[in-house]
């Protein structure tokens, strides 16, 4: 599985991401790596149960948020630095996963799907209604300590290469194999001995917790979160799924990819098409899920066919 | 005393009218549901094309909206005819890792269909006035307003059609067969993937019924399309998938818990309940749904 | 000496009873074959001893311990593996993979697992197949596949449903080949089929079954005579 290619590539990956931003210094496009990086870590996380297992997750901004307002409302109430919310925002996300996981696990394929938007959906709902714990729809705003956005992309890469490396040591492991049977069929799955439900809480709390942390940056990078923002359904769990739709289910780099692709394009989008760009990504979506219904990452193979297909055909044509 | 139960009654009446209109939209979804055994994200943005047809026809032609929707289901019911023939329906020879991919295909085409009407319309709130938009009947004490009846009346008999059809013609028994057991219809000789597209026009056509019936009473936004998913969904799952009597009875509860929430409880976490509901009858009344989880 | 042993199993869906009051006891070492026309409750059985659905009645034991309570997960731990009908490899996963996910049983390593799927692969003849996606697979070989993934487990009873149902002739026999060594190795077997031709070969005992109870049970000849069996294969006329 860890052969030389992918380390080469995992070696030149580590490399670029570290001295992009000494090459790309104007504060947008570094902003926009920023971005990148929370979504690809976003995306990771949601790939390990999603992807991996099989288990497709519509409710991930429930996560998400709570991670944020862990550390947003560290910051309201108790007036301590949001920075501690990267370590309470993913325990957090963790802790709400146990019972949404013990909800959701009894349901399978689309209902599942169903059970974690609808759930998702709770979280914002709460969110917005409580307003004396969380400020409702004002949403919070902090005063962030930190403003060079260097510090901000090299801590965001610090959490997605944790991320990448947790979830690339989970895949390759017995929980990895285990994980994938449940996804290709439970019943054969558990006729091996697999206890299903477990293993699918094994895939769930670190994707819950990665998920979390994110959040927690987002909330400490962005300064201003309101439950529609972090708890959105179409814009972070929906898109969540798109975004590594278009990088590769169930690959490595697919999510980090997806993200990248994502983020750049929508900003080149709103530039060009100015109101069209999510019209636009729309007709993407569609259009991957019915030619690469396993992102780019995930049909490589058919992507290089066609490629040498049309090579073929020019060599042949002059 | 009198005027609370003045009140209360109204409050019924409004609400099983509203749940009228919309079982005719969760019909829709139930028969797709049914035949093609997947998820439709994209049923409100459905409903909300429909009302924008009915909308153009109203403002710029000055068509009624219950003579626009004569026009905009056949417009629906072809798009969704082409929907499921060219995008959903080639699916089903695509290997993919999510077995989900037709569900998420739906929410790309709802994205679309949203985004597709913001370019032409803006996110403007809009809505249709008719003459007898603010006229209301009187039962006893009760005001009740004129669109309700109407909408309610025309729903009921396209319900009423709808079960003729799905019963007495031969049309309507395919769907019904290709719903009950896709590899036995097709070996009785169904055409199922032209039952399927017909199935998916018919919905779709159902949505702009809906849709256009609600115009007088809905602010029209892009965005609209969601509330008609969501409520579609609760019913069709409340009704017990597949089935057309159990959506009309499932949307007559969701009016009336709807419009008896919005008098009663406070606004805020009305919501939640429903969606708690939802989660409930997903967990415990699994009627229909074990069928669609087998496939 | 018994291995196994079932005590008045019932199984009813709704109104309808799939397996009525069976009890039967199988030897360690022997071949057991449980035949009956197609829907008379075989499958029924086995999904009752896996654990996919509770029991209605009755009890269940395997090595002297009561095991009809366990989750289905257990099942296997505790030693029984188990094959399908309707074969279901994980599709996107190879041949070695799949039989992998089975070793993972007894084993955290994956090195281990792969040096025991390996065994097992050269044992089942897959070996020029390892590297296969299972999705690719023909019939024949997925069925062999799905003998692998259960041996992978290292169970002490093995339940084998329909394993030559749509095989020629030939890749018949390359099954029941596999059967007997795999009995050789010390693994009980209990084996569901409809086709008696196979049965009679390889059982050391049948159970013949019918609308879910039992219609005879002995040696495979005596079976094969018994007028109810002959009933309800051939219908009354033959009886």
């Amino acid at each position: 599985m860890l052969n030389k290619k992918n380390m080469l590539m995992t070696i030149v990956f580590a490399l670029i991401a570290l001295v992009l931003p000494l090459v790309i210094n104007a504060p947008y496009q570094q902003h926009i790596l920023i971005l990148v990086l929370i979504w690809a870590t976003i995306g990771t996380a949601w790939n390990l149960l999603s992807g991996y297992a099989g288990q497709v997750s519509f409710g991930h901004a429930a996560f998400f948020g709570v991670g944020a307002y862990s550390a947003g409302i560290l910051t309201l109430h108790y007036s301590l630095s949001p920075w501690w919310g990267l370590i309470l925002g993913p325990v957090m996300s963790m802790l709400i996963a146990l019972p949404i996981g013990a909800i959701a696990f009894r349901l399978r394929g689309p209902y599942f799907a169903l059970a974690t938007l609808a759930l998702g959906e709770i979280f914002r709902l709460v969110f917005l209604n409580m307003t004396e714990f969380t400020n409702g729809a004002k949403g919070i705003l902090i005063m962030p300590s930190i403003t060079s956005k260097i510090i901000y992309y090299y801590a965001g890469l610090g959490m997605l290469a944790v991320t990448l490396l947790v979830t690339y040591l989970i895949v390759h492991s017995k929980i990895g194999y285990y994980l994938v049977s449940i996804r290709e069929d439970q019943d054969a799955a558990t006729s091996l001995g697999i206890p299903t439900t477990l293993y699918k809480n094994l895939a769930l709390l670190p994707s819950a917790f990665f998920t979390g942390l994110a959040g927690a940056f987002y909330m400490n990078y962005v300064a201003f979160i309101d439950p529609n923002i972090v708890f959105n359904l179409t814009n972070i769990s929906i898109m969540v799924i798109l975004v590594v739709m278009l990088g590769g289910v169930a690959t490595t780099w697919g999510p980090t990819i997806g993200a990248a692709l994502y983020i750049i394009m929508g900003e080149l989008f709103r530039t060009t098409l100015g109101s069209a760009n999510v019209l636009v990504f729309g007709v993407l979506v569609c259009l991957i899920i019915m030619f690469l219904p396993n992102g780019i990452a995930g049909e490589l193979d058919i992507i290089k066919r066609i490629a040498q297909r049309k090579k073929a055909g020019l060599s042949g044509g002059v | 005393m009198e005027d609370a139960w003045i009140k209360f009654g109204q409050t019924v009446i409004c609400g099983i009218l509203l749940g009228g209109m919309y079982s005719l939209i969760a019909i829709g979804m139930t028969l797709i549901m049914g035949v093609m055994k997947i998820i439709n994200l994209a049923h409100g943005a459905l409903v909300m094309v429909g009302m924008y047809v009915t909308y153009i026809c109203s403002t710029n032609y000055g068509i009624d909206p219950y003579i626009g929707m004569f026009i905009a289901m056949p417009v629906l019911f072809l798009l969704g005819c082409l929907i499921q023939k060219y995008m959903i329906n080639r699916l089903v020879e695509v290997d993919s890792i999510l077995p989900e991919n037709q569900v998420l295909l739906t929410v790309g085409i709802m994205l679309v269909l949203t985004e597709g009407i913001r370019l032409f319309f803006k996110s403007d709130y809009r809505s249709v006035v008719t003459s007898y938009s603010s006229n209301t009947v009187f039962l006893g004490d009760m005001s009740i307003s004129v669109p309700l009846v109407i909408g309610f009346i025309i729903a009921m008999t396209f319900t009423f059609l709808l079960h003729m059809f799905l019963t007495k013609t031969d049309l309507g028994k395919s769907i019904r067969a290709t719903s009950q057991d896709r590899d036995a219809a097709v070996f009785m000789g169904v055409n199922s993937s032209k039952i399927t597209m017909i199935t998916f026009g018919l919905g779709a056509a159902l949505a702009a019924a809906g849709g256009s019936l609600l115009l007088p009473l809905f602010y029209l936004f892009p965005d609209v399309g969601h509330l008609f998913t969501a409520k579609s969904f609760i019913i069709t799952i409340l009704g017990g998938l597949g089935s057309t009597w159990g959506a009309a009875i499932g949307g007559l509860v969701i009016g009336l818990s709807e419009s008896l929430g919005a008098t009663y409880i406070s606004m805020g976490y009305k919501d939640v309940v429903g969606l708690v509901m939802f989660i409930l009858v997903l967990l415990f009344l699994p009627g229909g749904i074990r069928s669609l989880v087998k496939r | 000496m018994s291995i196994f042993e079932t005590r008045g199993i019932t199984k009813r869906f709704g109104g309808l009873t799939a397996v009525n009051d069976l009890t039967f006891t199988v030897n360690k070492g022997e071949i057991f074959g449980i035949i009956g026309p197609n829907g008379s409750g075989k499958t029924t059985v086995f999904n009752m001893i896996s654990r996919f659905f509770p029991i209605t009645a009755g009890e269940i034991y395997f090595n002297d311990k009561r095991i009809d309570t366990l989750p289905a997960h257990e099942i296997c731990k505790i030693g029984i593996g188990r094959t399908f009908q309707v074969v279901k490899p994980l599709r996107r996963m190879t041949v070695q993979e799949n039989v992998m996910a089975g070793a993972f049983l007894r084993t955290g390593s994956i090195s281990k697992a792969r040096q025991k799927a390996e065994e097992i692969i050269n044992f089942c003849n897959l070996e020029n197949y390892k590297f296969r996606a299972s999705k690719g697979l023909p019939i024949p070989l997925r069925k062999r596949l799905e003998i692998a993934r259960a041996l992978a487990t290292e169970p002490q009873l093995l339940l084998l449903d329909e394993t030559c149902a749509g095989l020629n002739p030939k890749e018949s026999e390359a099954a029941i080949e596999l059967i007997r060594r795999i009995r050789d190795t010390g693994i009980t077997i209990i084996i569901i089929e409809h086709i008696m031709k196979v049965m009679m070969g390889i059982s050391d005992r049948i159970l013949a079954i019918n609308f879910g109870k039992e219609i005879a049970m002995g040696k495979p000849q005596e079976v094969a005579n018994h007028p109810e069996v002959i009933k309800a294969y051939l219908g009354e006329a033959y009886a």
